[in-house]
């Protein structure tokens, strides 16, 4: 069969020979590229004390921002909800009541905002379809746990604190807000 | 016999036998790191500065295991072939001189426990009865991966000791002795039996890698086919005491390579030393030697893949006894020839 890339290499069988069966030079030619790897830089990366930086384009744990105001973005429209490809995201929407103009942005908003990050895939494609720069991704991990139950995160985890705003300056390329 | 003796000789027993646990603990220190060192990792570091505690870290954690004990096992000899290991391991040790004599109250110590006339006899021996420990363990395991382990281990040890016995002789035949200390007091200086054994050294050193079923020949407890070998039934302490046996045997047979061929505690310009100055020197020089020889057998195993089993017989049988016959052979004439027996 002729070779498409020419990296084929014929199988040979050829009888070793006298120094080949010897296999002292080998040996010692394993050993020294051996003890020049004792000189080497590792490569380890001490984990919980060292973190490797992420790739701007990182897509970890999920945000529910909040504008300069300290209002919640998210309106409930159910459009993330029904981009995400893994049916990982749901909630349920609520009128908003004389008063409650500090908490949140428009007259509705997202009562309860659940994501499962089992389900979740971490594609983006929820703050691709959010219209109002509600949910963004982060370069946070989604912490381990024992309990299937704990990675349903609600809003208690999921929106920003307003003393406590995440930054997501790197991801924001649509450039109408800011914070 | 008198007190003093007692004394220095108990001192020196429980001085050998603390070292030798000391070094065969830092041994597995020591092969982490350098294994670490050899893939480009850090190795152990979490254990006190630069992991140093790792050791006692682990004896811990074997200590307060469940000590286990398989249903269908054979209870006492379960118990006994960890004894065994570590007993012929650590017995070794007594008749290796790790050092010229020392000057010191009124009277000359002598830093060997035993100087037996057969000791390099003595330490083939104790080293044959060994396999004992790690067939009898993995016979009483009642599993078949043990026994295959202990199978292999035991074919393996007894095929490698001939070879390692006939190189022995060779070296007996150089200096004329079987006493641990003759051998080394005739390599003086530097006339290091490697020099002029070159090929009785390597013969010794392959199969006193086979025989501390060392890497490229562990297939004892090759992990890929038998699980643990002929411990994969063990736990606790029990599994400490044969991988703890292991590393006294590399060490003892770091320690006996470096007296056979390397000159045991013998450096060049010795001569320019006396007394405890040259005793110090030379043990010091001795465990240098002991350290770079378990450093080469750690540095082999971590280079090395493992030999196939039909493979490692070949090489036993085929090879290496015919190689050490040939070289008895050839030493033997010429010793003949130089001492003019022929001309008789």
């Amino acid at each position: 069969m002729q070779s498409l890339s020419n990296r084929s290499k014929l199988v040979s069988n050829k009888k070793l020979s006298f120094m080949e069966k010897l296999y002292i030079p080998v040996i010692l030619g394993g050993m020294w590229i051996t003890f020049k790897h004792l000189f080497r830089k590792n490569n380890t990366l001490k984990y919980p004390e060292e973190t490797k930086k992420f790739a701007p384009v990182y897509r970890g744990m999920h945000v529910l921002k909040r504008d300069e105001e300290g209002r919640e973005n998210c309106t409930a429209c159910g459009l993330c909800a029904v981009a995400c490809p893994a049916e990982a995201i749901t909630m349920t929407a609520n009128e908003r009541e004389k008063g409650e103009e500090g908490l949140y942005r428009e007259e509705k908003y997202a009562e309860t905002y659940e994501i499962n990050m089992l389900r979740c895939i971490f594609c983006g494609l929820c703050e691709e379809a959010c219209p109002k720069e509600a949910i963004f991704l982060t370069d946070r991990i989604v912490p381990t746990n024992f309990e299937r139950g704990e990675f349903i995160y609600g809003k208690d985890r999921l929106v920003e604190k307003v003393d406590a705003r995440i930054d997501i300056s790197a991801r924001q390329f649509t450039g109408k807000r800011k914070i | 016999m008198d007190g003093g003796l007692l004394t220095e000789k108990l001192i020196l027993v429980v001085a050998l036998f603390s070292i030798t646990l000391l070094i065969a603990m830092y041994s597995t220190y020591l092969e982490r790191k350098v294994a670490a060192w050899f893939q480009d990792r850090i190795g152990p570091d979490r254990a006190g500065k630069w992991g140093i505690l790792q050791p006692l870290a682990d004896g811990t954690k074997m200590f307060f295991k469940e000590d286990f004990i398989p249903l269908n096992s054979d209870k006492w000899l379960f118990i006994l072939g960890p004894g065994i290991a570590m007993f012929t391991a650590l017995m070794t040790g007594s008749v290796i001189p790790w050092g010229p004599n020392i000057e010191a109250f009124g009277r000359t110590i002598v830093l060997q426990v035993a100087d037996v006339n057969v000791g390099i006899l003595f330490i083939m021996g104790f080293v044959s009865i060994g396999v004992y420990g790690i067939m009898i363990g993995g016979w009483a395991s009642n599993n078949k991966y043990s026994l295959f382990g202990a199978i292999r281990a035991s074919s393996q040890m007894i095929s490698y000791e001939l070879a390692m016995g006939v190189s022995v002789i060779t070296i007996v035949m150089m200096s004329g002795s079987l006493s641990l200390r003759d051998i080394v007091d005739a390599q003086h200086g530097m006339g290091w039996f490697v020099f002029k054994q070159p090929i009785a050294f390597f013969i010794f050193f392959v199969c006193a890698l086979a025989e501390c079923n060392r890497s490229p020949f562990d297939l004892a407890e090759c992990e890929s086919e038998l699980i643990g070998g002929y411990h994969t039934e063990y736990g606790s302490m029990k599994l400490g005491f044969f991988l703890f046996a292991e590393y006294i045997n590399m060490f003892i047979s770091s320690a006996v390579i470096a007296s056979l061929f390397f000159g045991g505690y013998n450096f060049p310009g010795m001569d320019s030393f006396t007394g405890n100055t040259l005793a110090i020197i030379g043990t010091l020089v001795f465990f240098a030697k002991i350290f770079f020889f378990i450093f080469v057998f750690m540095w082999i195993r971590w280079t090395l893949p493992r030999f196939r089993y039909d493979q490692l017989m070949h090489l036993g049988w085929k090879k290496m006894i015919p190689i050490a016959l040939v070289n008895l052979l050839i030493t033997a004439v010429i010793i003949a020839a130089y001492n003019g027996w022929f001309n008789k």
